[in-house]
């Protein structure tokens, strides 16, 4: 296990150093320039911009300069917000973005999962095709979609939550939770429901029933428990819909998140910060799948991590 | 009572001999593997009906085009923001070319003096939205299409060559795709287009760039679960070349998961491509595709919902009749895979 765990973590150095270099050299090659919008500086003035931000130097030393402070963890300076360090840019968006993906994640398990408990315990009956095709949906229609929705009619038509912005507590949360949350919701409930009817199906059920416990009992005492831990296994790909699913949705509800940052620094051409953002999203990734794989393992002894031993 | 079945009367039987010759005959006509998935299939009336939706919206995409006599990229200004008008639905009161005017209803047809009708409306620009709105499913499903056969190539050639000869073959290769897979699609997608012209081919190796690391993981894990069965065994004592090997043995046994999972592929290159042209990163104007419609829709969703409706309804019928297909497919190629 240890070295398993140690075999991962220098893969995970690895990718990222993979991801850094690639984006560094990518954002090299982008047409325009980041100081573009300086146009009315003459040669001059440009010169002594483009040293402060030290991007007169030569490429390689630029690459060795990014990788060195990256590796102290400094993400350099913002072109377009002037004088701000991304590291700075990025901590002050990050609250929203993670109170929508803890509220989206939080009410999309929890509704999932009861949805999911009712299909398998109601297998075939209305209940099972209606929270299905619930899912379906879920699955199906794209977060922007979904959210373009909400916006229209909640918001905008019946005028019962704000339509956008950050700053009426708790009520500007409401909405671009929900959009977000529907992702997690379809795959937890199909999930939920496809090994509840396994787990129904096996003989320590068969067992507890035999044994006169009730229906609510076996549900949920002895069903239920069984049928989570494989959830754990959704939460990779719930992760990383929450990330694409911000970037729209921030960009929906004119949320100042790190998703908003993000495509408004790929319209102003802003290298430092499009990479900060794109490092920080790559390792959000990276850490939450290494978190699974290892959870998975410790939860379910009977899952071997390294796999051949069994 | 042993009296009383002495007593039934002989006649009332008959003796019947087992003909021993019948005993391997097979009553039912045998059926392929592709046949008895047809046939599992065609009970599962979601993917049916799917199949019949998904049918009509690509011939839709395909002529819905030259229905009307407009041209999607024609600009007619005196036309401009006209609201969707049907002959024969326009009498129900939907449809009927009636639209907000600061704040009011009006007949905006009749009071632009426009006698032509538009389905579904105009843009800001005078073009007519339902010529423009199949002009946009032809083009995303042309994206989806190519993208998913690129993944579905590199996957299977990848995966195949990787599990098929394994040892420090798969090794490498497996390296490479584990520091790939580590890397967020949506991030590599986003780097991708930014460096490269938009248009539809970046869009597509945008998508495919790391869309095949899935197919390819999924190809190896049924080679590796074949590759050692004794019928390949037995073909190889035979003297089988490897290429026939791979070709009559071990593909027709890994199809199955390479269809179902090509299902999955093209709606996510359909939301691929929508969600890059949503945020402004994907086909550039006048070019029209599900997710630039979108995008233009909502920019007007207050005034003119119309706009923002029925490329919303396409790309959700669209994505919801493939992950139907896909889930019908995958319960009737491989009952044993369910989720």
């Amino acid at each position: 296990m240890v070295k398993y765990i140690g075999k991962r973590i220098i893969y995970m150095f690895i990718t990222m150093f993979l991801i850094a270099t690639a984006t560094f050299f990518l954002m090299q090659t982008l047409p325009g320039s980041p100081i573009q919008s300086y146009s009315k500086l003459n040669d001059t003035q440009k010169a002594i911009v483009e040293k402060k931000y030290g991007i007169d130097k030569p490429k390689p030393v630029q690459y060795a300069i990014y990788m060195k402070n990256l590796a102290k963890g400094d993400l350099g300076t913002s072109f377009a917000f002037k004088g701000k360090s991304v590291n700075d840019l990025l901590a002050s968006r990050m609250k929203p973005s993670f109170i929508l993906g803890i509220q989206a994640m939080v009410f999309g398990t929890i509704v999932g999962i009861l949805l999911g408990m009712i299909a398998a315990l109601k297998q075939n009956t209305f209940w099972d095709y209606g929270s299905t095709f619930f899912a379906i949906l879920g699955i199906s229609i794209p977060s922007f979609v979904f959210a373009t929705l909400l916006q229209y009619y909640i918001a905008s038509q019946w005028h019962l939550l704000p339509v956008g912005l950050w700053n009426d507590g708790w009520k500007s949360s409401i909405l671009p939770s929900l959009a977000l949350a529907m992702g997690p919701l379809a795959l937890s409930a199909r999930f939920i429901r496809t090994e509840m009817i396994e787990v129904m199906g096996s003989d320590y059920i068969t067992l507890a029933k035999a044994k006169g416990a009730n229906g609510f009992e076996i549900a949920f005492k002895h069903a239920f428990r069984n049928a989570l831990i494989p959830l754990i296994t959704v939460l990779g790909p719930v992760a990383a819909g929450l990330v694409t699913g911000s970037l729209v949705v921030e960009q929906i509800f004119a949320i100042p998140g790190i998703g908003e940052q993000f495509v408004s620094s790929i319209m102003v051409n802003d290298f430092a910060t499009i990479m900060g953002t794109t490092l920080f999203f790559s390792a959000f990734l990276i850490v939450v799948i290494f978190i699974v794989d290892i959870l998975y393992g410790v939860i379910d002894p009977r899952i071997r991590v390294a796999g051949g031993k069994a | 009572m042993k009296k009383d079945i002495e007593q039934l009367p002989q006649d009332k039987f008959e003796r019947i001999e087992i003909d021993s010759t019948k005993a391997e005959r097979i009553e039912k006509p045998s059926l392929s593997f592709w046949q008895d998935a047809w046939l599992r299939l065609r009970k599962n009336k979601a993917a049916i009906i799917s199949m019949v939706v998904l049918v009509l919206v690509v011939i839709m995409a395909l002529i819905g085009p030259h229905l009307n006599g407009h041209d999607g990229a024609t600009q007619n200004l005196r036309h401009a923001n006209l609201p969707p008008k049907m002959p024969g639905i326009e009498k129900l009161g939907i449809m009927d070319g009636v639209g907000n005017l600061s704040g009011e209803k009006v007949d905006l047809y009749a009071m632009k003096k426009v006698d032509e009708y538009y389905w579904f409306g105009t843009d800001g620009l005078g073009r007519d939205l339902f010529t423009r709105l199949w002009e946009g499913t032809q083009i995303s499903l042309l994206i989806a299409f190519i993208a998913a056969m690129i993944d579905l190539v590199i996957g299977v050639i990848y995966g195949g060559i990787s599990g098929y000869f394994g040892g420090r073959t798969d090794d490498i290769m497996q390296r490479v795709v584990e520091i790939l897979i580590g890397i967020p699609t949506l991030v590599v997608v986003i780097l991708m287009i930014m460096i490269m012209d938009p248009g539809i081919g970046a869009i597509i190796i945008a998508i495919s760039i790391t869309g095949w690391i899935g197919m390819s993981r999924i190809v190896r894990a049924q080679i590796l679960k074949y590759k050692n069965q004794e019928f390949v065994l037995a073909a190889r004592t035979l003297g089988t070349n490897d290429s026939k090997i791979i070709g009559k043995h071990l593909m027709p046994n890994v199809l199955g998961i390479i269809v179902i999972n090509t299902m999955f592929t093209i709606p996510n290159a359909i939301f691929f491509e929508a969600f890059l042209s949503f945020i402004g990163l994907g086909l550039q104007p006048p070019a029209a595709s599900l997710g630039t419609l979108i995008n233009d829709g909502y920019k007007v969703m207050e005034f003119q919902p119309y706009v923002l409706l029925f490329p919303s309804i396409v790309i959700s019928i669209l994505m919801i009749a493939f992950n139907l297909i896909g889930d019908g497919l995958r319960d009737a190629l491989d009952p044993k895979m369910k989720d």
